[in-house]
């Protein structure tokens, strides 16, 4: 494979996780919740994968990882939807509760060192035909077979977004869900719904760090993935192809250091450690005043 | 006795940074500035106090501890600086870049200690021991309590009157509160008061890191802080924001950490539970706000 596809393979497999992730937070914030509490359901994800995955499939795995980051969006759910504390703060604690209660059940059920424990990963699934593709072929279609439930999950949510009643339904609740609730919508419960929806792929998203990538969880192993993907919501403009495209870009920024390699240079390795962040901060600075976020975004507690 | 006494020292100082670094974070939530970002701010002080100490420490002496805890805060101050400009000018949102700034400060001591700040050897990834006159003084002989805690002491005191007796902090207070507010009624300049806020609070951060390296570690390594500045967050929340409450929130906050790391050590209980504890009583002391009616501990600042 050459190097341009080595890139380009890199940057679809380390989209991949902040794609799912940031999908499923363009609907919750859609909804007109913010949920900074992604991080926690990602690494709960990651966790929640390796433990199911434990016993004997991937799929079994990524179902456990979907479950664990639901279980950890409905704490958040409860808390910031129901009883409308603060979103900002609870989302905070949530981060917090994850990466805590999962190093600490890791620790538990696996030993103090922990190491050396591996699972089943998901090998590549070339597709026929697709996948001979000339120069795209390979980086798009040899991936995990959960990188294409991914392709099938975001023009689906693209089309319930804006093509059905239900979707019209999210997006009014995102700009003013108390007009929404006078007209008889359901605003509350569209929000906690949509709250689970995104803890479902936030988990996901931690699954495939461990179950498509690692082979293994290691403590803290989300590494701020979920707030990069809060910021490509804002980078995609709060649209499901917007940010699969932002995803994609920040994939690429994290790619480059296999292009480094391949090319022959050289840089301090922590250099392309922070690009991702860095891209995040020049992101959001670049987009400056052209981004204009769902009207009711986290907005629901200040108006009672 | 004497166990007893060094593991009660070692509480207090399990407290210093998480009281110091509480404040930063209740200074910014009570202006209404979200920072996230104390972990970085702290890291970049300690990077700033042991470049500081390991450059002039021979030279100056006990002025070199001084010079540290400024030098802290400066670079605390100048990292929160950059997050106050993105904001100010390209309404990045302060939760989201502060956050990316303290992944960035950890990959910088990690390619600092690495590469220009590693010790001779070039065999761990740390700088050199600060020599002794460099460290700050011990405070209760035959524990490691040191003057940091007093400082602490001081810092939490001294905010506690600036928020209600000087007119900078009502300044801050009001612009937490409800910046529309304050600035119709035309006193207040709440962009400048936002950008002390970011600053102030920083350079509190950029402090607690300094006095870490000065007083505990007496060197730079990665993982110095056991992500200090999160749980700052919890430890100013559960004190209401209110600068004398979190001495009493670190303390326990010190406590329950020390107590972890020591259930670990004797009983194999993972000492990561303490985080979960925490999250769990951010979680309650938010609950009871939403509950009496206060949905909202701080507001944030509208552009």
């Amino acid at each position: 494979m050459s190097a341009i596809e080595t890139f380009l393979q890199g940057t679809v497999r380390t989209a991949t996780p902040l794609a799912f992730a940031a999908l499923g937070e363009t609907v919750v914030e859609r909804s007109g919740v913010i949920n900074i509490g992604l991080e926690g359901a990602i690494i709960a994800g990651a966790f929640g994968g390796f433990a199911a995955a434990g016993y004997g499939s991937t799929w079994i795995g990524f179902v456990g990882a979907m479950l664990a980051g639901v279980a950890i969006a409905a704490v958040f759910a409860f808390f910031a939807v129901h009883v409308r504390a603060d979103q900002i703060i609870t989302g905070t604690a949530i981060s917090l509760l994850g990466l805590g209660a999962t190093a600490t059940l890791y620790r538990q059920l696996y030993g103090a060192t922990g190491a050396g424990l591996s699972i089943p990963t998901m090998g590549v699934t070339r597709v026929p035909l697709l996948s001979s593709i000339p120069l795209i072929g390979s980086p798009l279609f040899a991936q995990p077979a959960i990188t294409y439930l991914l392709y099938l999950i975001i023009p689906a949510v693209w089309w319930w977004m804006y093509h059905t009643h239900a979707g019209l339904g999210l997006r009014a609740t995102g700009e003013d869900p108390r007009a929404v609730v006078v007209a008889g919508i359901p605003a509350k419960k569209i929000q906690l719904l949509s709250v689970l929806f995104g803890g479902a792929l936030g988990g996901i998203a931690g699954g495939v760090l461990v179950i498509a990538q690692a082979g293994s969880f290691a403590e803290g192993m989300s590494a701020g993935r979920g707030f990069i993907a809060i910021a490509i919501v804002v980078l995609g403009r709060w649209h499901p192809l917007g940010v699969a495209a932002a995803a994609l870009i920040f994939g690429a920024a994290s790619a480059l250091q296999y292009f480094f390699q391949a090319m022959g240079w050289t840089l301090p390795y922590q250099a392309f450690l922070v690009l991702p962040y860095v891209l995040t901060l020049l992101g959001l600075a670049g987009i400056a005043g052209k981004a204009t976020p769902p009207a009711g975004l986290g907005k629901w507690q200040d108006q009672r | 006795m004497n166990a007893e006494l060094a593991l009660a020292g070692d509480a207090l100082v399990r407290a210093t940074p998480l009281i110091i670094a509480g404040l930063a974070v209740a200074f910014a939530f009570r202006g209404g500035v979200f920072n996230i970002g104390a972990e970085g701010q702290l890291l970049v002080g300690a990077i700033a106090a042991t470049a500081v100490t390991l450059s002039s420490g021979e030279m100056l002496g006990r002025l070199a501890v001084v010079l540290a805890i400024i030098a802290g805060a400066i670079a605390g101050a100048a990292w929160a600086w950059i997050a106050a400009e993105l904001k100010r000018r390209f309404h990045v949102l302060e939760i989201i870049s502060t956050i990316m700034l303290n992944f960035i400060a950890i990959h910088l001591v990690s390619f600092l200690v690495r590469g220009p700040l590693q010790e001779p050897t070039r065999i761990y990834p740390q700088t050199e021991t600060f020599i002794r006159s460099a460290r700050l003084p011990v405070l209760v002989p035959g524990t490691r309590l040191h003057m940091g805690f007093a400082l602490a002491i001081v810092l939490a005191i001294g905010l506690a009157w600036a928020f209600k007796r000087t007119a900078f902090g009502f300044r801050v207070r009001a612009t937490g509160a409800s910046p529309s507010a304050a600035k119709v009624a035309g006193l207040i300049d709440t962009e400048k008061t936002s950008l002390i806020v970011f600053l102030v609070s920083g350079a509190l951060a950029g402090i607690a890191g300094s006095v870490e390296v000065s007083g505990v570690t007496f060197a730079l390594y990665e993982n110095l802080s056991p992500g200090y500045g999160y749980t700052a967050i919890a430890v100013a929340l559960i004190a209401g924001l209110n600068p004398v409450g979190i001495i009493a929130s670190g303390i326990f906050f010190g406590i329950l950490e020390t107590g972890a790391s020591a259930l670990q050590r004797e009983f194999a209980i993972p000492s990561s539970l303490a985080s979960v504890v925490e999250a769990t009583l951010i979680i309650a002391a938010l609950t009871i706000a939403a509950v009496r009616g206060r949905h909202t501990l701080i507001q944030p600042v509208k552009s």
